[in-house]
């Protein structure tokens, strides 16, 4: 089943899904699984597993952190698509590649698709390769059935929302502000516009991130969007209070 | 040739290399800079005004020297040096920066942020923003920091803040990529001054624009003082402004060879390097919004790299380059640290000049060349910048024990005062 019918098919019983953020070997591959089983257990819907890259240069600093230090212990693409693999296998939840667009560039656009499939991904979101220069990647994408998911964000004017919409398929990832991942976003009419502006140009599924951290915004969230994006406050968590944390984070969230 | 002249959809590609590979937030703010930038470039009272702020604020146009001494002493070809140096600031940044100075002031944008290497380029950035009344935010790699204090003070004291990145290798890509961070942030009201011929289209060409001034003086001189063109042109190559700048005044005529000098640091297969063309360890990627020759692992990560010289320790090289490294038109070297220091020595002693530690690059290169060729034969060579500023680099690379003894002074003497 593609993104888009999954995210149709859970929205049945649910009227917000979960979108949550793993850096693949951070803390570690080991610690990895722990979150994801607990992400799991708690229903999330979708996982990004992001493949680190030397120059994170859209990421804020606790991805920053996570990007090198996971490939300071030696992270390799091959760990990443095997972490990937596994977790499609054993859980529920379908699972995505986020990360650097030399990644995918450096394996060869062909290779690259072939090895999401192989590892169970549905799709992809690369923040660093517009769509002037996705246009192989998005063919082969199309012919693999995985779906390239694209950003959509307040600075981008209608013209390009009609640009962007045309080429979107699986979902959208609505960027709730400017600037990069983890600091907090100011839940509030600026939201509900940008929402309703992408509504305008595409008919998938909006995922909204950028700065959703507790319940509060889920309940804002609710209505509005689809899915609700969440990176830096979950592992936030699992730094400062682990599984424990971690588990009462996401209860507290999708209560 | 004009290499700027793209085919239809093409816009900002050299060959394969360039492009825009930017997050989308950012898509808005680079169009508004593309069309702001056309219309500098189509603007020919821009390119007076531009060219009559550097005369009267930066001493241009920079003199051409004839080193009559080397020139004698290698029995080889004349040896012309472009001065570059002698800009305020001390180094050719300041040609590109008062250039987007001019054209943030277009923008109307009130904030300026730029990355820096060795310093030169945010030191330049920081006058221009004094100058033209901007706010001001500098990011540099921790290690840069360390290295080059005399440039932070100046910044500083210049009224800008200095940040000191230490994230990665807390060097230029990783300034870069902090100023990627601030200007996805603040893009409503900041320019980001782009230090060098790299990054996203419109900067490899814009900058190259800017720093173009270097090569049409440099024409119009050598042909005065020498009576004709150079049969070979040097330049160092760490992103590849000043090279760019110098080479566009001749990369016109093909008898002319053009020689982009890169940094060996430890030399071929020593991995500590930053040489993308001399050297075969870099290889096609895309980083820091564009895509050009890296020095990369084999998933795409990037490697540690290294020099004596802070400006030039970058793992990307400009994108024009390795399109002009493909077709031959540019010829690529690399000059050592070991190489570096002995030529620095020799460039003071023989004709008191003190290039900077980047632009030794090129000399290391025109003065081996030149000692080949014939007599009648002239080699040009880009002093981009002056050495005086790196004091303390050169010190210690020459490891001279009387600064160490004075430096060990002033520490004794600070120390003694704080008590």
């Amino acid at each position: 089943m593609g993104l888009q019918s999954f995210i149709a098919e859970r929205k049945k019983d649910k009227d917000l899904l979960v979108m949550a953020h793993v850096v693949c070997g951070y803390p570690s591959f080991e610690d990895n699984l722990k979150e994801l089983e607990i992400m799991a257990e708690a229903g999330v819907d979708i996982v990004e597993l992001q493949f680190p890259f030397s120059e994170p240069s859209a990421d804020g600093p606790l991805f920053v952190e996570a990007n090198e230090q996971s490939l300071k212990s030696g992270t390799t693409v091959d760990q990443c698509f095997e972490l990937m693999a596994e977790v499609s296998a054993r859980f529920p939840f379908k699972v995505l590649m986020m990360g650097y667009y030399n990644t995918a560039f450096k394996m060869g656009e062909d290779v690259f698709i072939q090895r999401l499939k192989a590892a169970g991904g549905v799709g992809f979101i690369l923040p660093d390769l517009p769509i002037e220069e996705a246009g192989n990647l998005h063919k082969l994408a199309a012919e693999a059935e995985i779906e390239p998911v694209i950003l959509m964000t307040p600075t981008s004017s209608d013209k390009r929302l009609a640009q962007l919409g045309a080429a979107s398929r699986g979902m959208v990832y609505a960027v709730a502000r400017k600037g990069v991942t983890g600091s907090k976003t100011n839940m509030g009419d600026d939201v509900v516009a940008l929402i309703e502006r992408c509504r305008k140009h595409t008919d998938v599924p909006i995922g909204v991130g950028f700065g959703i951290s507790d319940k509060q915004d889920m309940d804002f969230l609710r209505g509005h969007a689809d899915m609700a994006i969440i990176g830096t406050a979950a592992l936030k968590t699992w730094q400062q209070s682990g599984a424990d944390g971690l588990r009462a984070f996401f209860k507290d969230l999708m209560a | 040739m004009d290499i700027f002249d793209f085919s239809d959809g093409r816009e900002g590609y050299y060959g394969e290399y360039g492009g825009v590979f930017l997050p989308e937030i950012l898509h808005a703010t680079i169009e508004e800079l593309l069309e702001c930038f056309r219309e500098c470039k189509a603007d020919p009272k821009f390119w007076q005004e531009y060219v009559a702020l550097l005369q009267n604020y930066s001493g241009r146009p920079t003199p051409l020297t004839h080193l009559e001494n080397l020139s004698r002493e290698l029995g080889g070809a004349q040896i012309y040096v472009k001065r570059d140096d002698l800009n305020h600031t001390g180094s050719h940044k300041v040609n590109n920066v008062m250039g987007q100075g001019l054209l943030t002031q277009r923008l109307g944008k009130k904030r300026v942020i730029a990355e820096t290497g060795a310093g030169q380029h945010g030191f330049a950035t920081a006058t221009m923003a004094a100058k033209f009344g901007f706010d001001c935010k500098i990011y540099m790699g921790a290690v840069d920091v360390a290295r080059q204090r005399p440039n932070v003070f100046w910044m500083e004291n210049l009224g800008a803040e200095v940040i000191a990145v230490e994230d990665g290798q807390k060097t230029l890509k990783d300034a870069v990529n902090e100023c990627m961070r601030d200007w996805v942030t603040n893009m409503a009201d900041t320019h980001y001054i782009l230090g060098t011929a790299c990054g996203p289209h419109p900067f490899p060409e814009m900058v190259s624009w800017f720093q173009s001034i270097i090569g049409l003086e440099a024409r119009e001189q050598i042909i005065k003082q020498a009576g004709r063109l150079p049969d070979r042109v040097f330049a160092c190559v760490g992103g590849g402004s000043n090279a760019m700048g110098l080479f566009q005044g001749f990369i016109d005529e093909p008898n002319i060879e053009l020689i982009g000098c890169e940094a060996g640091g430890e030399g071929v297969g020593s991995y500590m390097h930053s040489a993308r063309l001399a050297y075969d360890d870099a290889s096609v990627g895309v980083a820091q919004g564009y895509k050009t020759y890296f020095l990369q692992n084999d998933e795409g990560n990037m490697n540690e790299t290294h020099s004596v010289a802070a400006g030039l320790d970058y793992i990307g090289v400009n994108p024009i380059f390795s399109h002009l490294h493909d077709t031959g038109r540019v010829r690529f070297e690399a000059a050592t640290d070991t190489e570096v220091k002995e030529t620095l020595k020799l460039t003071m002693r023989s004709e008191g000049l003190i290039p900077a530690l980047e632009s030794t690059h090129g000399f290391v290169v025109a003065l081996k060349e030149a000692a080949t060729m014939k007599k009648d034969e002239i080699v040009l060579v880009n002093m981009s910048g002056r050495g005086d500023k790196d004091i303390f680099t050169i010190a210690d690379a020459l490891d001279d024990a009387k600064w160490k003894a004075f430096i060990g002074g002033k520490a004794d003497q600070y120390r003694a005062e704080k008590k």
